[in-house]
């Protein structure tokens, strides 16, 4: 999940409810889609707004560990899918900021709070890709768990951000497509290869895990969001569902998921696992995982050192402008 | 058929072999043009593309706005797309059992034939964007030559990739008229991009015996052809951009012979990386 911990406002009982949000909730409850110009509760628009700005955020930072290996990629074909997937990931995040917009916020401002610490991103992203197996396992988990939050969205109650998650949700099942493509590959490769691919799986399946949120007795805004339909699904929900479908697919390469107590439960129908371990979690979100720095630095560096670029096109824009003016006035 | 220098006269004897390999459907060579040369020239083509693809590639997730890095990924994927198809046809000519990959992952810079111009690193967005102008400038005249050659596959990539190539001209022509005429800062950046770059087009316009064997069978034009379109193009943007063109002067060169600048090396040490230190695995 791109969202994670997204702080919701103002849970209300029914019975303490303005007419006006009644009627919102009632709309909300008939699964009518909520559009831009229309009446919301406050804390329907700053949810949404903290919720989309970190998932906008997430997918441009996301660029930066799969960016990591572009110039290293193995083949001209990976080199080309590689490259095409991060900067879908840009466009991800473009239609995230656009779908933010229509909130009242802008882009810039959403910028800011990111580069401030103010806003966050995923905690995935703060691990680095050290191998290009993790090209396959960033694909394959990461996109893989985002796709297990993403395709409920397409049904969440904000119009633009459901329309948003509908054309984001065809990308990413070829992002997850391309990355199990990779871990194939190196699982029927050398040893060398295989050995990567399982590191690769080794690194990756907690943090993984992680990308769903804190569990569900530890989430205390799911359930606001929930009744908002900003959120479709509890946090665990959506993990075991990850595990359930994970599991199979990491057996069918010949890998091992690195957790002693995964097992099959008959009587629930899905996988017994561990927790991964939340300090750890909480680290990172915090700033203290392994490439937040970095993360951080490269996306806040690539802002200053393109603001003289923004600022020339406004100023090109501006004297355009006043050219044209200038023409019409002396034609009339 | 004219005589052809030396170095690029074709290979007799492998010629025989393949034809006598291929008895049934002998593929007759293109008239005039040595194979050699070919390969050569399609090596040029293709790692163009490559090395500019490639330079291009480092700004994906480091762009100054998000629209620029989806646009400049763009482009890339373009180049190498058509490295990919340049380069395919150089091993299919070279017949020795080598495809695309091999030559773009198992040659060191000594047999790269890139030009200069795009193998300098990146610089500020500006260096990048002017450095993309000049070679798009030159991009586009030739493909629209090379629609017209007398090899068919040939004509048929250069028409496919003159169109891609015509939209990156679009748009690097038109930042550079806005960056030039924007604020002084972007002015000056892009007036001190244009002068670093400007000693490093004249190799683009170089004829030598292999474009020579391309023109003399109607494969290709030759470079210098190109140089009066091109520079009613860059005189017009540069007008419009506010930007003083350079004097003409000394002209680096060498990378079209597999002289290169030191720069290269190190695209290659990375670039390079897997396909050296895990020999023959696949990916």
């Amino acid at each position: 999940m791109y969202a994670q911990m997204v702080t919701s406002e103002g849970s209300k009982a029914r019975k303490d409810m303005t007419p006006d949000e009644t009627a919102f909730q009632d709309r909300i409850d008939r699964n009518e889609k909520i559009e831009p110009k229309e009446w919301m509760p406050d804390g329907y628009r700053k949810t949404l707004i903290r919720q989309i700005g970190q998932h906008a955020h997430s997918e441009i930072v996301g660029q930066l560990p799969e960016g990591n290996w572009i110039t290293r990629a193995p083949t001209l074909e990976r080199k080309a899918i590689l490259l095409a997937k991060v900067q879908d990931e840009a466009g991800h995040g473009l239609y995230l900021y656009c779908a933010a917009e229509t909130l009242g916020v802008s882009r810039d401002e959403l910028l800011e709070a990111l580069h401030s610490g103010k806003m966050k991103y995923s905690s995935i992203f703060n691990y680095p890709t050290l191998t290009w197996a993790d090209m396959g396992a960033v694909g394959w988990l990461v996109d893989g768990a985002a796709i297990m939050n993403q395709v409920p969205l397409q049904r969440t109650s904000y119009g633009p951000y459901a329309r948003a998650m509908v054309r984001i949700c065809k990308e990413e099942s070829f992002h997850q497509r391309q990355g199990y493509d990779i871990m194939m590959r190196m699982c029927a490769g050398t040893p060398e290869q295989k050995a990567m691919a399982q590191d690769a799986l080794n690194r990756f399946w907690y943090p993984a895990l992680m990308m769903f949120g804190p569990s569900d007795k530890d989430s205390v805004h799911s359930a606001q969001s929930m009744a908002w339909k900003i959120k479709m699904n509890t946090n665990d929900e959506l993990r075991q569902k990850f595990v359930d479908q994970t599991v199979p697919q990491a057996e069918y390469l010949g890998l091992t998921v690195p957790d002693p107590d995964l097992a099959w439960n008959e009587d629930k129908g899905g996988h017994d696992f561990s927790e991964p371990d939340w300090s750890e979690f909480f680290a990172v979100i915090a700033g203290n995982g392994p490439c937040n720095a970095e993360r951080l630095g490269a996306r806040v560096k690539a802002w200053e050192d393109g603001a003289w670029f923004r600022d020339g096109l406004m100023a090109h824009a501006a004297k355009a402008g006043e050219r044209a003016r200038a023409a019409r006035h002396a034609a009339e | 058929m004219p005589s052809l220098p030396d170095m690029t006269t074709p290979n007799l004897t492998a010629l025989a072999g393949q034809a006598l390999a291929d008895s049934g459907h002998v593929q007759v060579p293109a008239p005039d043009a040595g194979q050699d040369a070919l390969v050569e020239w399609l090596q040029r083509m293709g790692d163009n593309g490559l090395i500019l693809g490639h330079r291009l590639s480092e700004w994906c997730g480091h762009g100054p706005a998000l629209e620029e890095d989806i646009a400049i990924a763009n482009q890339a994927l373009d180049l190498i797309g058509q490295c990919r198809l340049w380069l395919g046809l150089a091993a299919e000519v070279e017949g020795r059992g080598r495809d695309a990959d091999a030559f773009a992952y198992l040659r060191d810079a000594g047999a790269f034939r890139n030009l200069l111009l795009v193998e300098l690193p990146n610089g500020d967005f500006g260096v990048t964007l002017m450095r993309q102008f000049l070679f798009d400038a030159f991009h586009v005249e030739l493909l629209r030559a090379l629609k017209a050659s007398s090899d068919s596959r040939i004509a048929d990539i250069a028409a496919k990739a003159e169109k891609e190539v015509a939209y990156h001209l679009e748009r690097s022509a038109d930042l550079v008229i806005r960056l030039g005429d924007g604020t002084d800062e972007s002015h000056r950046r892009m007036q001190d991009a244009l002068n670093r770059l400007w000693s490093y087009t004249g190799e683009m316009f170089l004829d030598d015996a292999v474009d020579q064997a391309m023109a003399d069978s109607g494969i290709a034009p030759l470079p210098s052809s190109l140089k009066d379109a091109w520079d009613r193009t860059v005189a017009a943007v540069l007008d419009e951009a506010t930007l003083a063109r350079p004097a003409d002067g000394w002209h680096h060169k060498g990378g079209k012979k597999g002289i290169h600048t030191e720069h290269l090396g190190y695209i290659l040490a990375e670039m390079q990386f897997l396909q050296r230190a895990y020999p023959g695995a696949r990916w």
